[in-house]
């Protein structure tokens, strides 16, 4: 069988900082009650897995995360024979362990992974809940506990790594954005220890990037990157340049944007 | 003026014409007021040799009319180079210069700060003679220089837009390219051919729109969200009223150039950031003014109610973006007190400026009760971030204009100096009119545009190339005009008999198809599950199991299918010079193309790469023609392969400009290898490029940049005296195909080495 794991080291411990905007919290309680599997939807940075972790404080389950890549395979999440010494030893993946001990498994970035690695959890999102460990010739039968949840950024995928529908209707869906201006300043002030005016300042130069989405830029500036900018000024450095540092150059290299948008942030900063 | 006076200017001026003696009496007066002593001397000395020189009454008669603000300006010295040149010219060919030398002369004359400068113009305006003059069988026939009465009519209007440096590079431009065609050179002279005008956009100092285009849209869109069409207005000095910015439902107008300028306090405010500024407040505008009633407010009081707006909207345009301030602050005039005479001179706008700069600033002090009890009012209305309304202003504005009205507002002399604020628009969108009238709103030339296109129903509109001219090293703006069609249709089954006739060949083909497809699959190694394993790295992971190591499980390799990634852009001439018989075989060398490009077509098509083909020719620089036969998402299907069938062949064959168009089809290609081969049976060349070595070096050019672009260049060239050019242009990329009707093999087979 293994060892046992000692699954409450995935325990999140310390309240993550989560403000509700749209009665999702209330929401995935709803869903996690009757242990539905949820998929997180939603541009890069605006809160999805800190929403997740959130939650999962909240319901006081441990959580695994898995960030999801082109490379992983079905046996990086379910598991395998490892060889050592004394010869074959079953080790779980993150999957197989968070449907045995009750844990919430978080897939982040699903779109990632490879479609034949993604219909190993067809089984756990149905009324069976089980997952087949084929070389070991097991049959798991998912705690009571355990929930599967996905995030997903429908934006800038291609057209051939689209989740296939038979994986998709699976699943709950929540919507996220960047929350509103005044809710993303209290998270900014909040998160990156600086006062109002800056932190709505810090909104408004990333309103006028996600303007620019589809006109040049890909992506406008997640919530995560204004963060990372308060974070700079409250270590001391001038608020033009740490917004640039932070907010402007990790996002595009084209110089008529990158004009146009330090142009912005003189403005606004004055 | 006292009689003696009168009578002792009189006598100096020894002039006998009665016109001159006309305008003598009738200016004295004023000469006298604006010159020195000195130079009234060397005024009439100057006049009076001008009536000697036997030229009629023309000379002294301009020099009296247009030379007194140059004398003014730049001193005495001045008559002299005027005497000088004007009697050079006088006895020159090109006498007929002589009035419109002395006209531009006073028109240009602010441009100028010192008699070097006039001198200077002077001998840029004599080497342009020189290198225009027609000179036949060497001297025996000189003719005039055709364009110097065109330039010398547009010089003013060059100098308002470009430097003395920028005047000889248009100039040199002009005088190179023309200097063999009179009609061409006066009408660039003229500025009214396309490219004067492009010349003059290219050496324009100041931040021109179409070079910051992009950007404007940009911060449009990113700081105010909203999306208008941009268009530019001429702000060149021929526009009789002076245009302002405007903003309409879809679009919003702008100068076509703002130069660097000065702020008040000198800080330097660029042409970026005075675009910048315009655009910021119409966006306010367009954001948040309203519409009034035109017919309920009289002329003069539409004035302040602007003022009251424009405040209001640059005021909430600060206060979203702080940055904005000190911008709108450098370029609003600071309009000093007591500059104009309320008893003589209307002081309405003057006191509309100043009202204007101290409800935008708090540091201005208006030394005028009213004024400062309007701006407390103005400011307690927009307080605690409140955003008041046009409404509002308008009321503001009345309230005003009845309280500080002044009898003299209606005179007619108008005091404007430094009251025009250059980033604020004509505030038309304001006003509707209760009965619409039939006029439009003024909408200011846009000089720039071309209207010389033919305009074609079948075919797109024209797009302009550069080419490159290899004497001055530089290029020429939109010299070439590419018209794209798309080429008739034939029967298609022609091409089909092609491929039968060359069935042989095809079935060669076919077979060399194959061997370079399964080659072209890429192994991809460390898989844990693939198609083969990798004994070696088999053996090191147990050689890891036996040492106690946990081993790497990855030992198997697979295959993939390697995609040729690979765009070709077919490129053939369609010149008259195909129509020509092949030596050996008698064979129309057209057909044998059409033959080639059948089967090079279906060599692609098997390979299942992407791939474009159009033909060209070129009638002159204005009429490249391209034809399009086939485009990269089309399939090789009946309709092309009609296409193919009824080429036909004409004209000539400009290269560069073919080659350009075809590329920026290519570069929109995603795909790692792009190729554009070129088939051709001679040289670039054009009936209106007397140099052949012109088209040559433009082709080569051509190649250089497409190279820069990620896109290679590759040479088929029928023609056996190829080697003379073809390694120039092409350096190793080409192959010379010396039995021409080995073509149809030839240029698969090409294609397939190139791309294996």
């Amino acid at each position: 069988m293994g060892k046992i794991v000692d699954i409450s080291q995935y325990k999140i411990n310390q309240e993550p900082y989560y403000k509700q905007v749209n009665k999702e919290v209330d929401l995935y309680e709803a869903a996690y009650g009757v242990k539905l599997p949820v998929m997180l939807k939603g541009p890069t940075g605006c809160g999805k897995s800190r929403f997740v972790e959130y939650m999962a404080w909240k319901l006081d389950k441990p959580i695994i995360t898995v960030s999801c890549n082109e490379d992983i395979t079905a046996s990086d999440l379910v598991g395998r024979y490892l060889l050592d010494a004394n010869g074959t030893k079953w080790i779980d993946g993150p999957l197989t362990m968070a449907a045995r001990y009750g844990a919430i498994c978080y897939l982040d970035e699903i779109v990632e992974a490879r479609q034949d690695t993604m219909v190993v959890i067809h089984a756990l999102t149905d009324h069976r809940r089980e997952l087949s460990l084929d070389k070991k010739g097991e049959l798991v039968k998912a705690h009571p506990d355990f929930q599967l949840v996905i995030s997903y950024n429908p934006g800038y995928q291609s057209l051939m790594k689209d989740l296939k529908q038979s994986t998709k209707q699976r699943f709950c869906a929540m919507d996220f954005d960047y929350a509103d201006e005044q809710t993303e300043a209290e998270i900014v002030m909040k998160e990156g220890q600086v006062n109002q005016s800056t932190a709505e300042k810090l909104v408004q130069i990333a309103q006028a990037a996600r303007n620019l989405k589809g006109h040049g830029l890909e992506e406008g500036i997640s919530t995560r990157l204004m963060v990372y900018a308060a974070k700079l000024i409250d270590q001391g450095i001038e608020p033009h340049e740490a917004a640039k540092m932070a907010m402007i150059r990790p996002i595009t290299d084209d110089a008529d944007i990158r004009e146009t948008l330090d142009n912005a942030i003189d403005m606004i900063f004055g | 003026m006292s009689p003696e006076d009168f009578s002792e200017y009189r006598q100096k001026f020894t002039c006998k014409f009665p016109q001159a003696i006309e305008f003598f009496d009738e200016n004295i007066e004023e000469i006298r007021s604006r010159l020195t002593q000195e130079q009234i001397e060397q005024y009439f000395q100057t006049a009076n040799f001008l009536c000697s020189i036997g030229q009629g009454v023309e000379p002294v008669l301009a020099f009296l009319k247009y030379s007194t603000d140059l004398i003014e300006k730049l001193g005495v010295d001045v008559a002299q180079i005027l005497k000088d040149f004007g009697y050079k010219l006088a006895r020159s060919p090109d006498k007929n210069a002589l009035v419109p030398f002395f006209e531009a002369m006073q028109k240009i004359s602010s441009h100028l700060q010192k008699p070097d400068d006039l001198q200077e113009i002077i001998g840029i305006i004599e080497n342009f003679i020189e290198s225009t003059r027609t000179v036949i069988h060497a001297h025996q026939l000189i003719h005039s220089s055709e364009g110097l009465i065109p330039l010398l009519k547009s010089l003013a209007e060059i100098m308002f837009k470009l430097d003395i440096e920028g005047l000889k590079n248009f100039i040199e431009y002009g005088t190179r390219n023309y200097r063999d065609t009179p009609e061409q050179l006066v009408e660039y002279f003229s500025l009214k051919s396309h490219d004067a005008k492009s010349i003059i956009l290219r050496e324009r100092k100041g931040t021109t729109f179409q070079s910051v285009e992009n950007k404007l849209y940009l911060f449009l869109q990113s700081h105010w969200n909203c999306e208008f069409a941009l268009s530019a207005y001429s702000t060149g000095i021929h526009s009789i009223i002076n245009p302002e910015p405007y903003l309409d439902e879809e679009m919003m107008a702008l100068p076509d150039v703002y130069d660097d300028t000065r702020g008040e306090n000198g800080e330097l405010v660029s042409g970026i950031m005075q675009y910048y500024a315009t655009l910021s407040h119409l966006a306010a505008h367009s954001l948040w003014s309203e519409k009034l009633m035109a017919d309920n407010y009289a002329p003069q009081l539409r004035l302040f109610v602007s003022v009251f707006e424009d405040a209001r909207v640059d005021t909430l345009a600060i206060r979203k973006f702080p940055g904005l301030k000190k911008i709108f602050l450098a370029l609003h005039p600071y309009p000093e007190k007591n500059v104009c005479d309320d008893l003589k001179v209307s002081t309405l706008r003057f006191r509309a400026s100043r009202l204007s700069r101290a409800l935008l600033d708090n540091d201005f002090k208006p030394e005028d009760k009213l004024m400062s009890e309007f701006r407390n009012q103005f400011k307690a209305l927009l307080s605690d971030n409140k955003q008041s309304s046009t409404a509002e202003m308008s009321k503001l504005a009345t309230d005003y204009f009845v309280k500080s009205r002044l009898k003299s507002d209606s005179l007619p002399d108008v005091y404007f100096e430094n009251t025009k604020v250059h980033y604020r628009d004509d505030n038309r969108h304001i006003w509707y009119h209760y009965e619409e009238y039939d006029e439009a709103d003024e909408v200011p030339a846009n000089e720039y545009k071309n209207d010389s296109e033919i305009l074609d129903i079948d075919s797109l509109p024209p797009r302009y190339y550069h080419e490159w001219d290899y004497v001055s090293e530089s290029y020429r703006p939109d010299w070439n005009t590419v018209y794209e069609r798309l080429h008739p249709s034939g029967d298609s089954s022609v091409v089909e008999s092609l491929m039968t006739k060359h069935s042989d060949l095809a079935k060669r083909l076919k077979r060399l198809i194959e061997i370079m497809r399964p080659q072209n699959k890429t192994r991809i190694r460390f898989q844990e599950d693939g198609e083969e394993l990798d004994l070696d790295i088999a053996l090191r992971s147990f050689i890891d199991l036996k040492s106690g190591q946990v081993p790497d499980l990855r030992i198997n390799n697979s295959y993939k299918q390697f995609n040729r990634n690979i765009a070709v852009m077919l490129l053939v001439d369609c010149s008259e010079s195909l129509n020509n018989k092949s030596e050996e075989t008698g064979q129309v060398l057209l057909e044998l193309s059409q033959e080639a490009l059948a089967i090079t077509a279906w060599t692609m098509d098997q390979l299942d790469d992407k791939f474009a083909i159009a033909g060209f020719s070129s009638n002159t620089r204005n009429e490249v023609r391209y034809q399009h036969i086939k485009g990269f998402s089309e399939n090789y299907d009946e309709m092309v392969k009609a296409r193919i069938s009824c080429m036909e062949a004409g004209y000539s064959t400009r290269m560069g400009a073919a080659m350009r168009h075809a590329a920026h089809y290519l570069k929109n290609q995603q795909a790692e290898k792009k190729l554009l081969l070129v088939l051709t049976d001679g040289e670039p060349a054009d009936v209106d490029a007397k140099n052949p070595q012109t088209l040559i070096k433009d082709t080569k050019k051509t190649v250089e940049e497409l190279r820069n672009d990620g896109i290679y260049s590759y040479c088929i060239t029928l023609d056996k005296r190829a080697d003379d050019y073809v390694h120039e242009i092409f350096e190793n990329h080409f192959t010379v195909i010396d039995k021409v009707e080995r073509l149809p093999e030839t240029l698969p087979r090409v294609f397939l080495e190139l791309t294996s």
